[in-house]
């Protein structure tokens, strides 16, 4: 029933995501000379783009007839002047801060996907030589940007299906459908990231938060890897975010070894402890999240920009090979790298799962004293 | 004289490739001698090449 | 670095802050606590059950050696109430064997003494008859014979010489 529902939950999903509008394109400034992207320059500026979070859902461009295919985002920002919320379509796909939206008391701009609040006064954005806005600043950006967008789909996806594996264990002790891919998976979660990582007194407290973690990286690296195009866990804040509450919880659960050994360990002369308090503080609070949120957000980061470059081989081989071999060799490499990137994508969630448990692990272990 | 990021960034990669086949040699090594343990050894495997992994891109992500 | 503070979106930071914290909630709420509590109840279950057919197995064995015990027992039993029930028959056997020979002796003894006694009984009375039945003879004769002297003289020297007989 609830497997049932949630087929009918994408498929609407799936449907909206079909029956988007198409709107005319304002004063576009990218791609003025050309009519497609063809220049290995417009290129890197596209996978650039792609990689960076953006404002508006945006499936295909037509450029020659300067139409946009794509549906437009709420923009929700807190400026000086107080919270403004309005459609993403007001910016017209300008990327550059060449369209103002004038919300009456403040102006707002975007500039490379980010929103920026003109000065007072001002009217039109000044860059420097650096192309630094000079007479803007940015704003805090709560927007349903296309991530938000991401998490909340990942997060449905989440809920629906784990909730019919629960529900599936009301009618008897094997579950069905959905349910039976989805139990191996929980079973592997606790029995082998949770469970040896940090021991079986203790693991079932952390459960809710490495089982949430994991099913939300992974679905959203999956997601992805789909042409949907979205890529929320390459974007540092989201996987900063992640690496935090990993610190969080390992701070707050620390056992009272875990904080005697850190800041005062034991059976080491007595010089050499504050030395190694500093030492172990640094690690656990700057290095060991540091590393999660970077290997997760350069991991995917790269798997995207090369599953993209391999796409464009299409465009920029086409000289050498010819329309055909150009495409037949982008598709076999890409073809080859987004399987690697499928084992990846579970990778990555298998692997900061399991550092996370690991860093739960040290911090809630009770030494013998020796 | 600068060094420029790419070279940086080669040297990088150079070190952290040398790094991830010294553990995967050494993991297939000891699954070979006893692949009994070849489940443990390839969880500690990505764990240690997770770390290494971190700390590359780390330096990338700092030279960049 | 400086690029990547640079794309680095507080906002999108909050966002995400906020969607995981409901999210972990929801999903330990309603996801997670009773997934892994039937879990560890179907677990606990199919242990619970291995150790109760170890146990029945344990259970089964035991009776088994009972039973065999038992068996053991019942027929050692039956073989002590045969050979007892045997012993009895032949002493009865013999019992019996016994006293009919005692009685048979007895009746035996008795008709001895009985046919020693008739015996007796039966000679003193021949003799009786036949000490009588020589008086009369000797009557008639000695009544014939004294009327002729010589002949009884004759007659009483045969006698004698036949009397000596007995």
């Amino acid at each position: 029933m609830m497997a049932k529902q949630s087929i009918k939950f994408i498929v609407v999903f799936l449907l909206v995501l079909v029956s988007f509008k198409s709107f005319a394109d304002g004063g576009s400034s990218h791609h003025e000379k050309g009519n497609v992207i063809d220049t290995p320059q417009e290129i890197k500026d596209h996978i650039k783009h792609h990689l960076k979070d953006s404002h508006d859902f945006h499936l295909f461009s037509d450029n020659a007839a300067g139409k946009h295919y794509g549906f437009s985002l709420p923009v929700i920002v807190w400026t000086s002047k107080g919270l403004k919320t309005f459609m993403s379509s007001a910016f017209h796909h300008d990327d550059a801060g060449h369209v103002v939206v004038d919300k009456g008391d403040v102006k707002l701009t975007k500039i490379h996907s980010k929103i920026y609040e003109l000065n007072a006064g001002a009217t039109a954005v000044t860059f420097d030589d650096k192309h630094h806005a000079t007479n803007a600043h940015k704003v805090l950006d709560f927007s349903i940007t296309k991530s938000v967008v991401g998490m909340l789909l990942a997060g449905v996806l989440m809920f629906l299906g784990f909730v019919t594996l629960a529900k599936g264990y009301k009618k008897g002790p094997i579950p069905t459908g959905i349910g039976r891919l989805l139990e191996p998976l929980v079973i592997y979660v606790r029995d082998d990231i949770a469970r040896p990582n940090i021991g079986e007194k203790k693991y079932r407290k952390f459960m809710g938060f490495l089982l949430t973690v994991f099913f939300f990286i992974w679905i959203l690296n999956l997601l992805g890897l789909t042409p949907l195009g979205f890529n929320v866990t390459g974007q540092i804040a989201v996987t900063a975010c992640l690496a935090i509450f990993t610190v969080v919880i390992y701070l707050f659960s620390g056992s009272k070894d875990f904080w005697a050994h850190t800041l005062w360990m034991p059976g080491v002369p007595v010089i050499l402890r504050p030395v190694l308090a500093v030492i172990e503080l640094v690690g656990f609070l700057l290095i060991k999240p540091f590393s999660l949120l970077v290997r997760l957000f350069a991991n995917m980061t790269a798997g995207h920009f090369v599953v993209m470059s391999l796409i464009a081989l299409t465009i920029t081989l086409k000289e050498s090979f010819g329309a055909v071999g150009s495409t037949g060799m982008s598709l076999v490499l890409a073809l080859f790298i987004s399987v690697i990137e499928v084992l990846v994508a579970f990778l990555q969630a298998f692997i900061f799962t399991m550092l996370s448990s690991l860093f739960i692990g040290m911090a809630v272990e009770e030494h013998d004293h020796h | 004289m600068v060094i420029p990021n790419l070279v940086g960034a080669g040297l990088i990669v150079l070190g952290g490739g040398l790094g991830l086949g010294q553990i995967g040699g050494k993991a297939m090594e000891s699954i070979a001698r006893q692949p009994e343990a070849a489940g443990k050894i390839q969880t500690a495997m990505i764990i240690i090449g997770a770390l290494l992994e971190g700390l590359a891109f780390g330096a990338l992500i700092l030279g960049s | 670095m400086e690029m990547l503070l640079n794309d680095f979106s507080p906002g999108l930071f909050i966002m995400q802050a906020v969607i995981l914290v409901i999210l972990i909630f929801l999903m330990a709420k309603f996801a997670w606590r009773p997934i892994l509590n039937s879990l560890s109840e179907r677990e606990s279950g199919i242990e619970d059950a291995l150790k109760a057919a170890e146990k029945a197995k344990i259970d089964m064995e035991n009776l088994q050696a009972n039973n065999a015990k038992l068996l053991q027992e019942a027929r050692t039993e039956r073989e002590e109430m045969l050979k007892e029930a045997r012993e009895m028959k032949t002493k009865l056997v013999e019992d019996a064997k016994t006293e009919a020979n005692e009685t048979a002796a007895n009746m035996i003894a008795q008709a001895q003494a009985a046919i020693e006694g008739e015996k007796k009984a039966a000679i003193a009375d021949l003799k009786a008859q036949v000490s009588n039945l020589s008086i009369d003879i000797a009557e008639k004769v000695i009544r014939t014979e004294l009327s002729n002297k010589d002949k009884q003289v004759a007659l009483v020297e045969s006698m004698l010489g036949e009397a000596t007989l007995n």
